[in-house]
């Protein structure tokens, strides 16, 4: 309870303790104020947060829709409006949307931190030996500073570097341009998205298994059913929100890659995202009108894209009992 | 729903009118010299990039003179470890210091909008060396403290492992004593530090260099196509591709790092990389704290020669110049000159005054002594030649295209020298016609 709602819980018991029994109307606050009162309470609130959110989003994408439609440098005090010349410049230049087909590669291997997520929350979720160490080890990737990531893995990926180094105890002989060969770059850098971000998607996963009814296993196994028809029949149904919402941000965040390519290869060597395609533009060449512009592409393409996948899975309420 | 698009729909309006409402920027006064040093006063804000300057001193020393001269002024800094990015958001607002290095991205067209002039151009030129670089419409709106010269950074005992003690005269010379020193050495021959990037985009500080033209970078705003044969950046990217080409530079340049560079060198694992003059000092300090000799390193010229000379190009490193804004200008000038002129710190550091007839520092004895022809890059197309650049796309003083340069040259990406070179110039063709150039 705040502060404020303790004090006028306080008043009307104060008031009954010194004052006649039979309350008078006049002692009171009259019942219209404090009505307003109880109605304006919610908003005093929200106040805050909307206030941030408004500040720091709304204000800053209407800005973005608005340089979108000048030719601003991005410091220039002048900047003349130029209508849709910006989007008629993006959508007549297919090479600008090429970078997409690298968002390929995150959205692969989103598939494959979703199927690891689920796999470590399922185990997890029964009793492992150590779980809450494994928890907060497989969880730990995801509180790490995405700069301090990205030098990390620089230092992984080199050429006799970590990486090369154990696979040579396994056995795998040989240097690998793990960033400078281009077949591999990629995939090399979306297998850091996967140990950055699979911890994330599994304590949410665990967080839903949790709320599944333990009876419901017990009458399970009393049935015959083993581990693996348990995770099918129970656990994959009973999360199945959870899931549907990880393939929905998978999929945006694919498209919206930034911060691990940006900072490993300045996306370089064919790893340019449409993000940092973006930065470029905006910050490199001058062309902050195209870049916003982009920018209103990108966030009209991932609503598109989500509206599109709640159209083709509904969602739908499970019943657990 | 609808509410909510309503809703979007006016802020999107009040956004638009909210650009469209912006003013001309107003002009400042001329930021001219104080004559009398006793008048000028005031508190005035240095910007600067030099933090490690800050922490260790150097600066405080230099402020401290210069309050002895005038007593008055009491001068104060900001370091920034990001210089180019604050910087350049932090002058959205007035709020950019008094005096405040130029940063390299901003385009000169853009320069009377945010400094004070500090003088005709005609005069300024006289004094200092390289104020073209921030002339625009016959007025000075920055000046450099210092200049750089451009050529190859080499550790000199891996040269001599391999048998090699004179310059190379040619790109095709050069290329040769690379291979040389790949079959003899151990060393890399060759260092791009392409992860770090900007070591790559400083190869375009090298034109001029190849012809000896001090008006080389000025006619890139009259070329069509600046890559075809005969040009200065054709000759320096054709040397860039072939050394990569050949396998000469490091086999991984996806993880290179700057820092690690340096020492590399210092201990000859690396043999040579293309870097400014100040580079010199410093990779030797990195050399003598790996416990090697720092007299290993030498600074050899871009490999042409004009009537039997080497030629260099030199540049200026920033620019100083004086917030449009600022209400003590007096001073701010007062410092900027006193900086360039009396502080020392050009001296202080081996790099090259840009005070006119200064000689040469310790560093480039070995320029001095091979008789190397110095010549300025003259910028006065620069407005023009930043303008094609941007609207292509290409980013000549950017990293990228030389990326891409080198991923062509090693096989990582599609297409070959010829290919590749044609596409820039197309590119740069078509900026140029749509600039109405």
């Amino acid at each position: 309870m705040t502060s404020a709602q303790k004090t006028r819980a306080a008043q009307p018991a104060a008031g009954r303790r010194g004052g006649s029994p039979p309350e008078s109307a006049a002692g009171r606050p009259p019942a219209g104020r404090r009505r307003r009162t109880a109605a304006l309470t919610p908003w005093l609130f929200l106040a805050a947060p909307l206030t941030l959110l408004v500040m720091f989003t709304y204000i800053p994408v209407a800005d973005m829709i608005g340089y979108s439609l000048t030719d601003w440098d991005g410091i220039s005090p002048t900047r003349s409006y130029v209508g849709g010349e910006n989007y008629t410049d993006l959508v007549t230049r297919p090479a600008r949307f090429e970078v997409f087909l690298v968002s390929g590669f995150y959205l692969a291997a989103s598939f494959v931190q979703i199927a690891l997520a689920l796999y470590f929350a399922t185990v997890l979720s029964f009793n492992t030996r150590f779980r809450n160490l494994f928890k907060g080890l497989l969880f730990f990737p995801y509180l790490i500073n995405g700069v301090a990531v990205g030098f990390v893995f620089l230092y992984f990926f080199q050429p006799d570097g970590t990486l090369d180094t154990l696979l040579r105890l396994f056995g795998v002989e040989g240097e690998h341009l793990w960033l400078g060969d281009p077949d591999l770059a990629n995939p090399s850098l979306a297998g850091v998205s996967v140990w950055r971000f699979m911890g994330l998607n599994m304590v949410l996963f665990l967080g839903a298994i949790q709320s599944i009814p333990p009876h419901l296993y017990e009458a399970a196994a009393l049935d015959g059913a083993n581990r693996w028809q348990q995770f099918r029949h129970i656990i994959v149904p009973g999360i199945k929100p959870v899931i549907s919402l990880s393939f929905i941000l998978a999929v945006s965040g694919s498209l919206a890659v930034f911060e691990i390519p940006y900072i490993m290869t300045g996306g370089a060597n064919g790893t340019e995202t449409f993000v940092i395609q973006t930065v470029k533009l905006a910050f490199q060449f001058d062309k902050v009108g195209l870049a916003s512009a982009s920018a209103v592409v990108l966030l009209i393409l991932i609503v598109l894209i989500t509206w599109v996948q709640r159209r083709l899975i509904p969602e739908e309420r499970v019943e657990l009992s | 729903m609808r509410r909510k698009w309503v809703v979007l729909v006016a802020a999107t309006m009040v956004a638009a009118t909210a650009c469209s409402g912006q003013s001309e920027g107003e002009r400042g006064e001329v930021a001219a010299p104080p004559s009398d040093p006793a008048k000028v006063s005031g508190e005035i804000t240095v910007l600067t990039n030099r933090t490690d300057q800050i922490s260790d001193g150097t600066l405080k020393k230099y402020a401290d003179e210069f309050g002895k001269v005038y007593p008055r002024v009491k001068v104060k800094f900001e370091g920034l470890t990001d210089y180019e990015g604050e910087t350049k958001i932090r002058m959205n607002t007035e709020n950019y210091g008094d005096v405040l290095l130029i940063p390299n991205s901003l385009s000169i067209e853009q320069y009377p909008n945010f400094f004070a002039p500090l003088g005709e151009a005609g005069e300024l030129s006289k004094k200092f060396d390289y104020t073209d670089h921030a002339t625009v419409d016959g007025k000075v709106y920055g000046l450099s403290n210092i200049g750089v010269a451009n050529g190859f950074v080499y550790n000199k005992a891996v040269w001599a492992k391999a048998g090699i003690t004179d310059w190379p005269a040619t790109p095709e010379e050069f290329v040769a004593d690379l291979e040389t020193i790949k079959s003899k050495t151990d060393a890399v021959p060759y260092y791009t530090n392409y992860k770090d990037g900007w070591p790559l985009t400083n190869w375009t500080n090298g034109i001029g260099s190849p012809e000896c033209d001090p008006g080389a970078y000025d006619s890139l705003a009259t070329t069509e196509k600046p890559w075809s044969e005969g040009s200065d950046l054709y000759a320096i990217d054709k040397l860039l591709y072939t050394i990569v080409d050949r396998e000469l530079a490091e086999p991984d340049p996806t993880t290179t790092n700057w820092e690690d560079s340096k020492s590399q060198i210092g201990t000859g694992k690396v043999a040579s990389m293309w870097l400014g003059s100040w580079a010199i000092s410093q990779t030797r300090a990195a050399a003598e704290a790996a416990g090697e000799n720092p007299d290993d390193l030498g600074f050899m010229p871009f490999p042409g020669q004009k009537d039997g000379k080497f030629c260099s190009v030199l540049r200026p490193d920033y620019q100083y110049a004086v917030n449009t804004h600022s209400d003590k200008k007096a001073a701010a000038r007062a410092w900027i000159d006193w900086y360039i002129t009396k502080s020392g710190q050009s001296a202080a550091e081996g790099s090259i005054s840009s005070v006119k007839g200064a000689p040469l520092p310790d560093t480039l004895e070995a320029f001095s002594d091979n008789d190397v022809t110095l010549i300025p890059q003259h910028q006065r197309n620069k407005a023009e030649i930043d303008g094609i650049d941007k609207a292509s796309e290409i980013g000549i003083t950017s990293q990228q295209y030389r990326q891409k340069l080198v991923d062509v040259a090693r096989g990582a990406a599609d297409g070959d020298m010829d290919s590749y070179f044609a596409e820039l110039n197309g590119k740069w063709a078509e900026a140029r016609q749509t600039l109405g150039g």
